[in-house]
């Protein structure tokens, strides 16, 4: 991979992280002294992404704004990856109406059709609608490709399997991947799932199966060059897992009392890891990160300002959009 | 009062699956991104004839015979409408939502909603309903009333051919998710029961039934009955019988759930002042309690008789003949029902 790819790769990381942080500033800002989920401007469940900026990153660097990606409940940074637009973003994350739901949808429901971008808080089950875009953009012959993501716990639903089944069956261009960070909320991942790897489930569906153990944005970035190289060669679909990094809760709040490996979290965090590597490697330096920061930054502060200058929605308008 | 909006009388007959198919076609011919997916919709022609000849017509690549999965199937149909096409994708018995539910009411019909607009699912989900012919609990139930009570989907229910081709092009044009629901009992199958008025004249041309717009099938001064489906053929069977007695019945075919056409049910029951809603789902929570309650929000005066309720009563569907038929809303218990309102 040539220098300017690898510093993409690391400048996308750190805007996602950047975002994610502004949300978790202005996620706790008003829900102190007593927190209160429902309390604030960004009100409700969060399901923040840190640590698993490499997933998005080296699978939305193989995808153009034509190609589908649906997320989960935990989807800022897939959406960030895949270029949804900051500010709209921002605006749904706090029910504004200049949001891409113009405020029904809410984190864990955001919709872009200019990107094709789209989330399901149901666990699994954006899996179905993704082969669904799949089946579309086959029909229409062309080589988009539609990518899936959910996390390991998804892998033990029935949506998941259905999907790679029939997918597999109608050779559809879809790209499967699984963020496994180890924790399906409180439960690990040995006590809901009785394979080591769901790689090797991709062999019941006669697909390609990787699993990329390491929470390396360039292993990621390569593994998933493949899949979706297979994909848009019309050659069928893939199964990608990834070995990720829940660094924070499962959605703040979470005291994560249960959580066994807290203590060695810091140390994976996978961005300051790349940072190291790159700037070892001599692509990246003191200018380059500072310039990286300072962007993201810049950016993300913009779309936090543009949000909170929105407007709440109407009272008197939420029955609309229930039609079209 | 609202009437069919068929073009000009057909002399031509046909049963309502073939009416039902006969749009599908023309849908297809006239729009490229039309197409069928479902369990056995292809070779065997929908296990109710509903596809039936489409395979042969249009081949594979748009008549597309699916696994026994009904989540990945129904999630594709939302995932193609998303993108533009405007699939039909069939449900065999709408008994089978449970394993696919979450894609029906937290996908398709939300979906719209959740992007404030911005994105639309533009497809029919058509569905078997019914009883009538000893398919026990699991595959007989109607279940509108449970899908009509989440927002975000329209609802349709052809009870004669006329309404089912009509419906269908409608349901297929319309930018919104619609479920397209068919009883068994009026497809004039050639295998089971049917009633007479399963076979009738349908025009050969395309045209569009709206949806939201109930018919008044039957003219009427003593009773409004309010129904749908199969019902509405019992109920103008028990119309034209209690004719002869001199008790003349109304008999609404509503048509849609969703939207539900509230004013020509309250037209109607301004006139007759007697209500008898007869209803194949479940009694409780459902259209029939629905539609009283319509009523008497707006103005309960209409009423000169407490209203009665002819629905299964909160029991599962049973296999026994004389069980089935006794939940069943027969003829017999919508006579019952229109002389108790008149007293006689």
């Amino acid at each position: 991979m040539d220098a300017q790819a690898r510093r993409d790769l690391y400048r996308m990381m750190v805007l996602i992280r950047t975002f994610e942080e502004a949300i978790l500033r202005e996620y706790h800002a008003d829900k102190k002294p007593v927190f209160d989920i429902g309390a604030g401007a960004i009100p409700g469940e969060m399901h923040l992404s840190a640590g698993q900026e490499p997933v998005a990153a080296g699978v939305c660097a193989h995808l153009t704004t034509d190609d589908a990606v649906t997320a989960t409940h935990r989807p800022h940074h897939l959406a960030i990856a895949h270029g949804v637009d900051l500010r709209r973003m921002a605006a749904e994350i706090f029910g504004r109406v200049d949001g891409l739901g113009r405020g029904r949808g809410g984190h864990m429901h955001l919709f872009d059709p200019d990107t094709h971008f789209s989330c399901s808080g149901i666990i699994a089950e954006g899996y179905p609608p993704a082969v669904g875009q799949a089946l579309a953009f086959h029909r229409r012959g062309t080589d988009r490709v539609a990518v899936a993501v959910t996390g390991e716990g998804a892998a033990n639903q029935g949506g998941f399997h259905e999907s790679l089944n029939l997918a597999s069956l109608w050779k559809l261009p879809v790209v499967f991947v699984v963020e496994d960070n180890d924790w399906g909320i409180s439960v690990p991942r040995s006590a809901s799932t009785c394979v080591t790897s769901n790689a090797v489930r991709a062999a019941g569906y006669d697909m390609p199966g990787e699993r990329v153990e390491e929470n390396s944005v360039e292993a990621v970035h390569e593994a998933a060059g493949r899949a979706v190289a297979r994909a848009r060669a019309g050659e069928g679909p893939s199964l990608l897992e990834v070995h990720t990094l829940r660094l924070w809760g499962h959605f703040e709040g979470d005291a994560q009392a249960y959580r066994t490996d807290l203590e060695g979290v810091p140390g994976r965090d996978p961005i300051p890891t790349y940072e190291q590597q790159l700037r070892a490697d001599g692509v990246l330096g003191d200018e380059d990160v500072r310039a990286a920061r300072q962007d993201a930054g810049e950016r993300v502060e913009d779309a936090i300002a543009f949000a909170r200058k929105s407007a709440e929605p109407a009272p008197e308008s939420a029955t609309e959009y229930v039609f079209a | 009062m609202t009437v069919t909006d068929a073009p000009a009388p057909s002399r031509r007959k046909l049963t309502t699956a073939k009416a039902m198919v006969e749009a599908i076609a023309q849908e297809m011919d006239r729009d490229p991104d039309v197409f069928v997916l479902g369990e056995d919709v292809g070779a065997y022609g929908g296990i109710f004839s509903s596809t039936t000849g489409l395979l042969d017509r249009f081949g594979p690549e748009r008549i597309i015979d699916t696994p026994i999965s009904e989540t990945a199937f129904i999630g594709a149909a939302i995932g193609a409408a998303v993108e533009g096409m405007r699939p039909i994708v069939e449900l065999m018995f709408v008994d089978f939502f449970g394993v696919c539910m979450d894609q029906i009411y937290n996908h398709m019909a939300k979906i719209h909603f959740e992007s404030g607009g911005n994105v639309r699912v533009p497809m029919v989900l058509t569905t078997a309903v019914g009883g009538g012919y000893s398919d026990g609990a699991q595959h007989s139930q109607c279940l509108w009333g449970t899908f009509a009570h989440l927002p975000g989907m329209k609802i349709v229910v052809p009870s004669t051919p006329a309404d089912a081709k009509g419906l269908m092009v409608s349901a297929i044009r319309d930018d919104n998710p619609v479920v397209y629901m068919f009883h068994k009992g009026v497809m004039g199958l050639p295998w089971m029961a049917k009633n007479p008025r399963s076979l009738a004249p349908v025009p050969e041309e395309e045209y569009e039934v709206p949806i939201g717009k109930a018919s008044v099938v039957r003219s009427g001064r003593d009773v409004t009955i309010v129904t749908l489906s199969l019902s509405v053929h019992r109920a103008l069977d028990v119309a034209d019988e209690l004719a002869a007695d001199g008790v003349e019945c109304e008999v609404v075919d509503l048509r849609s759930l969703v939207p539900l056409d509230t004013d020509t049910i309250l037209e109607s029951v301004g006139r007759t002042g007697r209500l008898l809603v007869v209803d194949e789902d479940y009694l409780s929570y459902g259209l029939s309690g629905e539609v009283i309650a319509r009523v008497a929000e707006r103005d309960p005066a209409l009423l000169t008789v407490p209203p009665v309720r002819v629905c299964v009563p909160d029991v599962p569907i049973p296999y026994a003949r004389s069980l089935e038929y006794a939940v069943l809303p027969t003829a017999d218990r919508i006579r019952d029902g229109v002389r108790r309102l008149v007293g006689a």
